[in-house]
């Protein structure tokens, strides 16, 4: 019997690099949450190689990229779409989540707002230059407390009063606890007063002249911990639904997108194999030096060849490679007119 | 007197044809790079926008090569861009560079005022030549408007990626070297032809984004992250609310040449906001509502960081969104932004209207 097809999302982000498979109903079936490290091609094959164990080649229908390593991933895997945070996430939720108006999403360095109506984002925003309030400032600072980050949601939910700390800069945020600590409040008050003063920064910066409607999901690695998710309902009035796939929505996102892209174009996926995790794949990277721009070009070779090049201003060494790569081609086809 | 400017889009072009006509010794700054913007970085106000950081970055290049002399534009009312030349005039005898500085401010009443100004640069040069070239470079000014309006009107139907930037690069390269209006001419004919006739999806019906918001992150594709080439490849139609030959024309010549002016988009932010704020605040209210009238699937504001007018505006857009139905995306740009960041919001909001505009087609065929 031949089995149902399976689509496979990748969502590598600054923190972690998630792998999901869903099936044509898009249910998750399985779901990897690994940690980036700093080194997305290696975790990509290693989340690879994990769900080679366990699936083949011709079960995969479909693959989708996202995050900000959408691109470097779609190249090693053979995407078939390649979409950005906010779409994935839009997608998934309102796929898990029918008739979400309001999704709020904390991932490792960014956070988002995402608002739709009628199944289709109508508005959006983003952090700009500030990391406040973002899952790495929680890490950060349950690490300088000396709690585990599953803790620290479930310390803020003991709190008796919250107290009132600035979260306008995680550095200002970090100093008035310190402050606070040393004034003896308790420790379930303070982390109770950082949750709220996260959320207050959160709606402040991204929220500002929105109108947040019911219902609402809160979703991304920060979705863990209820001392947010609480803070978030104290300042919102609504019960918040956190989906159960709430840390890997992004790559649900993305294979429900590769889904719906490979259906349209007629079924056929681009994916490159499983055998892609133990591929030798380089990335190289130099300074262009032909002008004072100093662009950065990122390079991208399987095995002795080029796969992809990025990051020119002026479209030079993307372009040298589509030339070559057409060249390539129309000399396979001068060969089979032979044949 | 060896003259130098600063960048702003394809200005350059048309200051050096001024300043040709005029015979007058130039040297154009070096094209806008990292470099530039680091030195004007580490030289300027911290707090200060990102245009009077280009310009310092400019400027230092340009009097690395040579030149004595600055030709600016300076500015009336509340926006800082006013007192640039001055800051910038102190920042650099500070590092010892001096630069002699011939501002052409907006005449108060008349014309007049500013051909006096003029006079400072001009010299022996007779009025009459200086109304000539300075029509002449108005005409090089109003080409490179047109190629660049259909450069960003066809970028999203390329089939081949850079055609459009390819053909666009060579047309301002030609402009700069026409000589006579004639040549201005048959230079942009030729070469609006040419972009027409490249392998393009005659097909698409994309959707259209307006681009409203401060002078100069509009109009210097280095300052916003080559925004329009980016939302070309993102599959989108873009247009922008102001053009160089309608910022010359108001700004300088005070509205003395028939060219499509401001003066009905401020009216139509009126019910919004009353009063001018300086900049092109009341400018992007109006031209938010136009681009909506005109059946826009959505409006992009853009401005430096910290710009003034553009948070009074940012923050009635709100209401404007609402009433027209119109969403807007705003973006502040700053030494700061980075590519990658700014590339997700672009794509996003071309995903968003996309998915928007498909799902109002289906409903309508429903319907």
């Amino acid at each position: 019997m031949v089995k149902d097809l399976l689509y496979l999302g990748v969502d590598v982000g600054s923190v972690s690099t998630n792998l999901v498979l869903i099936d044509k109903w898009g249910d998750v079936k399985e779901a990897l949450y690994l940690r980036t490290q700093g080194r997305p091609l290696e975790t990509i094959q290693r989340g690879l190689a994990k769900l080679a164990e366990r699936y083949d080649d011709h079960q995969i229908g479909g693959v989708g990229t996202t995050g900000s390593a959408r691109t470097l991933a779609s190249v090693v895997l053979g995407a078939d779409v390649v979409k950005n945070e906010i779409t994935a996430h839009a997608v998934a939720a309102s796929r898990l989540v029918p008739g979400v108006r309001t999704i709020l999403e904390i991932g490792g360095q960014d956070s988002k707002l995402i608002l739709l109506k009628d199944g289709v984002v109508s508005d959006f925003s983003m952090n700009t230059v500030c990391a406040a309030g973002t899952g790495s400032f929680l890490d950060q600072q349950a690490a300088r407390l000396q709690i585990s980050i599953e803790e620290f949601g479930e310390l803020a939910v003991k709190a008796n009063h919250a107290v009132r700390i600035a979260g306008r800069c995680s550095v200002f945020a970090e100093s008035d606890m310190i402050h606070k600590q040393q004034m003896g409040h308790s420790l379930e008050d303070i982390v109770a007063g950082l949750c709220e003063a996260l959320v207050r920064n959160f709606l402040n910066n991204l929220g500002k002249g929105k109108k947040l409607e019911a219902p609402i999901v809160f979703q991304g690695g920060v979705a863990a911990n209820v001392g947010m998710r609480q803070a978030f309902e104290k300042a919102l009035g609504h019960e918040i639904f956190i989906p159960e796939h709430h840390k890997v929505m992004g790559a649900v996102g993305s294979a429900l997108l590769a889904q719906e892209t490979v259906n349209r174009a007629g079924g056929l996926t681009q994916f490159k194999g499983f055998s892609m995790s133990e591929e030798k794949i380089a990335a190289n990277s130099w300074e262009c030096g032909d002008c004072p721009n100093l662009c950065e070009v990122i390079e991208i070779q399987e095995a002795g060849q080029l796969l992809a090049r990025w990051g020119d201003r002026c479209g030079k060494w993307e372009n040298a490679l589509a030339v070559a790569r057409s060249e390539a081609a129309s000399e396979a086809q001068l060969q089979t007119a032979g044949q | 007197m060896k003259v130098t400017f600063p960048h702003m889009g394809n200005m350059a072009i048309v200051v050096k044809a001024l300043l040709k006509e005029l015979n007058i010794e130039f040297i154009p700054p070096p094209p806008i790079t990292k470099r530039t913007l680091s030195l004007g970085v580490q030289h300027a106000p911290e707090s200060a926008c990102l245009p009077l950081k280009m310009n310092i970055g400019n400027f230092l290049e340009a009097a690395e090569k040579g030149a004595d002399t600055v030709l600016m534009a300076g500015g009336i009312g509340p926006c800082r861009f006013g007192y640039y030349n001055q800051v910038q005039r102190e920042i650099l005898n500070d590092l010892g560079v001096n630069l002699n500085m011939i501002v052409l401010e907006p005449p108060d009443n008349h014309i007049g005022e500013l051909l006096k100004r003029l006079r400072a640069l001009t010299g022996s040069n007779s009025w009459w030549r200086l109304v000539k070239a300075i029509r002449f470079a108005f005409a090089k000014c109003e080409a490179l408007d047109d190629l660049e309006k259909a450069a960003s009107r066809i970028r999203c139907r390329e089939l081949q990626r850079g055609d459009v930037d390819r053909v666009y690069a060579q047309a301002c390269e030609a402009i700069d070297q026409t000589t006579t209006p004639k040549e201005i001419e048959q230079c942009r004919d030729e070469f609006l032809t040419k972009m027409r006739s490249l392998p393009l999806d005659h097909q698409k019906r994309p959707i259209r984004i307006g681009i409203v918001g401060e002078i100069y992150t509009l109009l210097e594709p280095s300052s916003n992250g080559f925004m329009e080439k980016n939302l070309g490849r993102l599959g989108a139609e873009v247009s922008r609310s102001i053009y160089l030959s309608e910022w010359v024309n108001e700004h300088l010549l005070k509205g003395l040449l028939p060219v499509k002016g401001h003066k009905l988009t401020r009216k139509r932010a009126q019910p919004y906001l009353s009063c001018m704020v300086g900049g092109h605040g009341q400018e992007s209210i109006g031209a938010t509502i136009e681009y909506a009238q005109q059946g826009y699937d959505g409006v992009i504001q853009v401005g430096p960081l910290t710009c003034m007018p553009e948070i009074v505006a940012q923050s009635i857009m709100p209401n404007v969104e609402k009433d027209f139905h119109i969403p807007v995306l705003t973006i502040y740009v700053d030494e700061q932004t980075g590519e990658a960041g700014l590339l997700t919001r672009l794509e996003a909001f071309v995903d968003m209207l996309e998915r928007r505009k498909r799902n109002q087609v289906e409903s309508g065929m429903q319907g």
